[in-house]
């Protein structure tokens, strides 16, 4: 009978017994990390920042809020997605558009068109508050959704899919770009008045901003929590290491990468459309490829498969690029590739991973101890086993 | 009740012109252990990927009398087709458990998606009791040893809720108290199971098959009880050349 | 007539210009699985090598071909220094090779600023390559065909090499049988470096011809790297000939879409065919081992 474990087997469930934490010193760490987040984002941070670096920090939230979607997509589903930039740019032109035509009144221009030519029929979907913000949320959704069914049920994946998610940001810049009359070409968008309906040049409405990127922010991450540690979550991560193995249980795999897909692209929309009244401008260079590789430095740099690492790495690489290119320009180009080789090269898991690498080196190599982007099929290589040679002659 | 059975008719593999699978009948009744063996190239896997629908073929496979052939893999498998593969197919960063429940979850829904798993569905439970695995739940799977990584295979096909489950070499690198734990395993699911196993090892096969189909150049050769398929010379022929047709069973297993 | 002709040139003119960055890729790429983001960097150091022969030998003419074979080798050991240093590592990884590669991009980039300067150089261009020639009644410029040429040439050096050459027959079987061909004596890791220092080498001769008809600047290398690797995807994985189709194919439809729209929406309905057309054809993209699949 094989349900009597073998000696072997009842050694191994003592070492792994200490492995299974309770649920509860699991949900407490959890809850304490949200509350320090909480107390660093809304109080310590408003106390201490001015004004001018409370912006800008706000400016990085809504950055890390494209990056957390990249986590759940790249680092849970191993979909690797260098075309953010597409779904930031949609969310943040939609904004854009209904900022300015609420800032120009009722029945007036955007403040960019030359006077004589017609304002495009899809700007005035966006003139109602409500569309603008459905619209930020869905247009860039069912975008995402289409593309993503498109690829993934051809079984595109990997590289491919990444090429091909790069490529539909660069041709969405290029489109913007070419795009002078109707969406502001390579200048983008600028000079907004006011925030639905509250003046933008207000400090407190700045600060209002501020709060709601934030919040924003940690709902983000607590919907990437909940995913993570749901069925599905095991189940993106399944698929992510063997997908032809889950399709053969049954499950259409396809739908479960989009499901991850679709939320980072919405998620990044929303960073997008946060961005702009943040910000003050949204232009073709915010969108392109080298913006949307951006997007990825802080979630390689933070850990791509954990919880929060890629919200803080994104953050800290965020924080370092202004400050280090406040000083020496050229400096940060050097030690953001630089970053970026030694991370991903050398310790995949991210920084956060170092401690964890340093420990398992002691023991053992740790070759196979990091999470993989694509695991490699393993060769066909039914391994010749002694014991049925020997069999039949017995 | 009614038995489940699996029937192929006239199954045709091709690829770039080489033919894989030659014109194969084939069917097995529920209750009914079914070896599957022949040579190296003889297209045994490649049926089993015909009918889970991995490649394309042409003829028909019927469950029951539904038509797999055609569906995409994941519809196959919801159908009620399960298999495992000659190398351990497992999601290595998974804990037991976790695969488990997710060999046995293909039909919830969005709503159960989304939730945490509380508490281990009772299938789940008595797949990890059958496969011995319950003190592993909570280990990766890649951390399992390679008969292990097996049995969690062979636990999962069991919670997939399939009908029909295809083996491919289920015992290979397993200990010789292994391959019995195996055989009695599979002759308790062949109950109420359409069970079919790829093996290569002849001992195992004389003492756990119900009857053996034997395949060559992508068509079936012979089929019947062990003795019968032993004792027919083109199956000799086959495994040891022309002209060694004296020596019977034993000397099959040695060749392998 | 003219116009349609026209077109055609300017389809042919972008397709070969495609099909020398995707020539390198297509061994890089195609046939070792590696991402070399940095490949449209080594394009722009085999630009910035004719500009500075042009800067010693003085002459356009005689520095232009100078540089033909300068560049490949600038290129080249970029490529096989980048290889042995990073991507070496990185073989069961190649989503990570992407990233790193890009990293390497950044840095060369900024390099090339800090050398040479933001702004684009200027590289003259022999006489013997301005002006046009009529082909069939539409003018055709002479440096578009001599790109076009050389183009159709390193398609045809590759083709025989890989075909009909030790070196070749060596790639090809590191390719299909990275163990096998370990086994059967050839030293993998020496192929490994020769296939990567040929790629990154016609990387290099495409950047000496970007410098007929595009101007040399640090960020030249960027835009033609997406649309190269478009030009890989979709033509196969490794297939010289399906590179050549799709960089001709690819050309002459952004050509033809740009006549009718702009060339950015030529861009956008390029990648909707491009995308398209997987939906038809996704061999290649994807391969299934059903003995063992995670």
């Amino acid at each position: 009978m094989i349900g009597s474990a073998t000696p072997a087997e009842a050694a191994a469930a003592e070492v792994s017994a200490p492995r299974a934490r309770g649920p509860w010193t699991g949900r407490a760490a959890m809850l304490a990390t949200y509350a320090v987040a909480a107390i660093v984002l809304f109080g310590a941070a408003p106390a201490m920042l001015t004004d001018f670096r409370l912006r800008m920090l706000a400016q990085f939230l809504c950055v890390a809020m494209v990056a957390v979607g990249i986590g759940l997509a790249w680092g849970s589903g191993g979909m690797l997605t260098l075309g953010q930039g597409l779904f930031f740019g949609l969310g943040a032109y939609i904004m854009a558009m209904h900022l300015q035509l609420s800032s120009a009144g009722p029945s007036g221009r955007p403040a960019f068109m030359v006077t004589g030519s017609d304002l495009p029929w899809w700007w005035e979907l966006f003139r109602s508050p409500a569309t603008a913000l459905l619209g930020i949320v869905a247009v860039p959704g069912l975008l995402a959704l289409l593309l993503g069914l498109s690829v993934f049920r051809r079984r595109v994946k990997g590289a491919y899919f990444a090429i091909l998610s790069q490529a539909s940001a660069a041709a969405f810049a290029l489109l913007l770009i070419s795009q002078q009359n109707t969406i502001g070409g390579s200048n983008g968008l600028s000079s907004f008045r006011q925030f639905f309906g509250f003046a933008l040049n207000d400090p407190v409405n700045r600060r209002m901003l501020y709060f709601i990127a934030a919040g924003v922010l940690i709902a983000m991450v607590a919907v990437v929590h909940q995913l993570r540690r749901s069925r599905y979550g095991e189940l993106l991560t399944a698929v992510r290491d063997g997908e032809e193995r889950a399709r053969f249980l049954g499950y259409d795999t396809a739908m479960v990468k989009v499901v991850a897909y679709v939320v980072a692209a919405v998620f990044a929309a929303i960073g997008g459309a946060l961005f702009v009244p943040i910000v003050g401008i949204i232009s073709p260079q915010n969108v392109g490829v080298v913006p949307s590789i951006g997007f990825l430095v802080g979630v390689a740099v933070g850990g791509r498969a954990t919880l929060f690492g890629p919200v803080l790495g994104s953050l800290a690489v965020s924080y370092a690029g202004s400050t280090l290119s406040e000083q020496i320009e050229s400096g940060w180009v050097y030690v953001q590739g630089f970053l970026f080789i030694l991370v991903v090269a050398f310790l995949p898991g991210g920084l956060g991973s170092i401690a964890a690498v340093v420990r398992s080196r002691r023991r053992r190599p740790a070759a196979d101890e990091l999470p993989r982007g694509v695991p490699e099929p393993d060769a066909p290589d039914p391994e010749p086993t002694p014991a049925d040679v020997r069999s039949g002659g017995a | 009740m009614r038995e489940d059975y699996l029937e192929i008719r006239d199954l045709r593999v091709e690829f770039d012109g080489f033919v894989a699978v030659d014109g194969v009948n084939l069917t097995v009744l529920q209750g009914d252990l079914r070896f599957l063996i022949g040579p190296n190239g003889a297209g045994k896997t490649t049926l089993v990927d015909a009918v889970t629908g991995l490649v394309p073929a042409t003829g028909s496979a019927r469950l029951d009398g539904v038509q797999l052939l055609g569906k995409s893999v994941h519809r196959i498998a919801r159908s009620g087709v399960g298999r495992t593969f000659q190398t351990a197919s497992v999601f290595e960063q998974l804990t037991v458990l976790q695969n488990l429940d997710i060999a046995a979850g293909a039909a919830r829904n969005w709503r159960t998606l989304l939730r945490a798993r509380s508490g281990i569905p009772p299938t789940v439970e008595l797949a990890m009791e059958t496969t011995g695995l319950t003190a592993l739940r909570d280990r990766p799977a890649g951390e399992l040893a390679h008969g292990q990584k097996q049995w969690l295979e062979i636990g999962m096909l069991l919670v997939q809720n399939a009908t029909v489950l295809f083996l491919d070499e289920p015992v290979a690198g397993m200990s010789g108290e292994e391959r019995e734990q195996t055989g009695e395993l599979l002759r308790r699911i062949r109950r109420d199971h359409v069970v079919i196993v790829v093996e290569h090892d002849m001992q195992f096969l004389r003492s756990y098959a119900d009857s053996v189909t034997v395949l060559a150049s992508g068509k079936v050769l012979a089929e019947g009880t062990y003795a019968q398929v032993q004792a027919d010379p083109r199956v000799q022929e086959v495994y040891l050349g022309p002209g060694h047709t004296a020596e019977p069973a034993p000397a099959l297993g040695e060749v392998l | 007539m003219d116009a349609v002709l026209g077109q055609l040139y300017a389809g042919l003119s972008l397709g070969s210009v495609l099909l020398l960055i995707a020539l390198g890729l297509t061994l890089t790429f195609g046939q070792m699985g590696v991402i070399n983001m940095a490949h449209g960097e080594f394009l722009m150091a085999g630009a910035y090598t004719t500009y500075v022969v042009q800067q010693v030998v003085g002459g356009a003419g005689l520095s232009l071909l100078i540089a033909l074979p300068l560049a490949f080798l600038v290129g080249g050991l970029l490529g096989v220094l980048l290889e042995t240093t990073l991507i070496s590592r990185l073989y069961s990884r190649p989503l990570d090779t992407l990233l790193v590669t890009w990293g390497v991009a950044l840095v060369l980039q900024q390099l090339a600023r800090d050398v040479f300067g933001a702004p684009a150089v200027e590289v003259r261009t022999p006489e013997w390559l301005k002006g046009n020639v009529d082909l069939f009644g539409a003018p055709f410029t002479k440096g578009r065909l001599f790109i076009l040429g050389l183009a159709l040439t390193a398609v045809l050096v590759l083709g025989v090499v890989l075909r009909y050459t030790a070196l070749g027959r060596r790639i090809r079987a590191v390719v299909q049988s990275r163990g096998l061909a370990e086994t059967s004596g050839i030293d993998t890791r020496a192929t490994d470096r020769l296939t990567f220092f040929i790629g990154s080498g016609l990387a290099g001769i495409a950047g000496v011809a970007l410098t007929l008809i595009a101007s040399t600047q640090p960020y030249m290398g960027q835009t033609y790297i997406v649309d190269a690797f478009l030009v890989v995807v979709a033509g196969g994985v490794g297939r010289v000939r399906g590179a050549v189709l799709m960089a001709f194919g690819l050309g002459v439809l952004q050509a033809t879409f740009a006549y009718s729209q702009s060339v950015s929406t030529a861009k956008v309905l390029l990648l909707i065919c491009v995308i398209a057309f997987l939906q038809v054809r996704p061999q290649g993209l994807f391969s299934v081992k059903s003995r063992s699949l995670v």
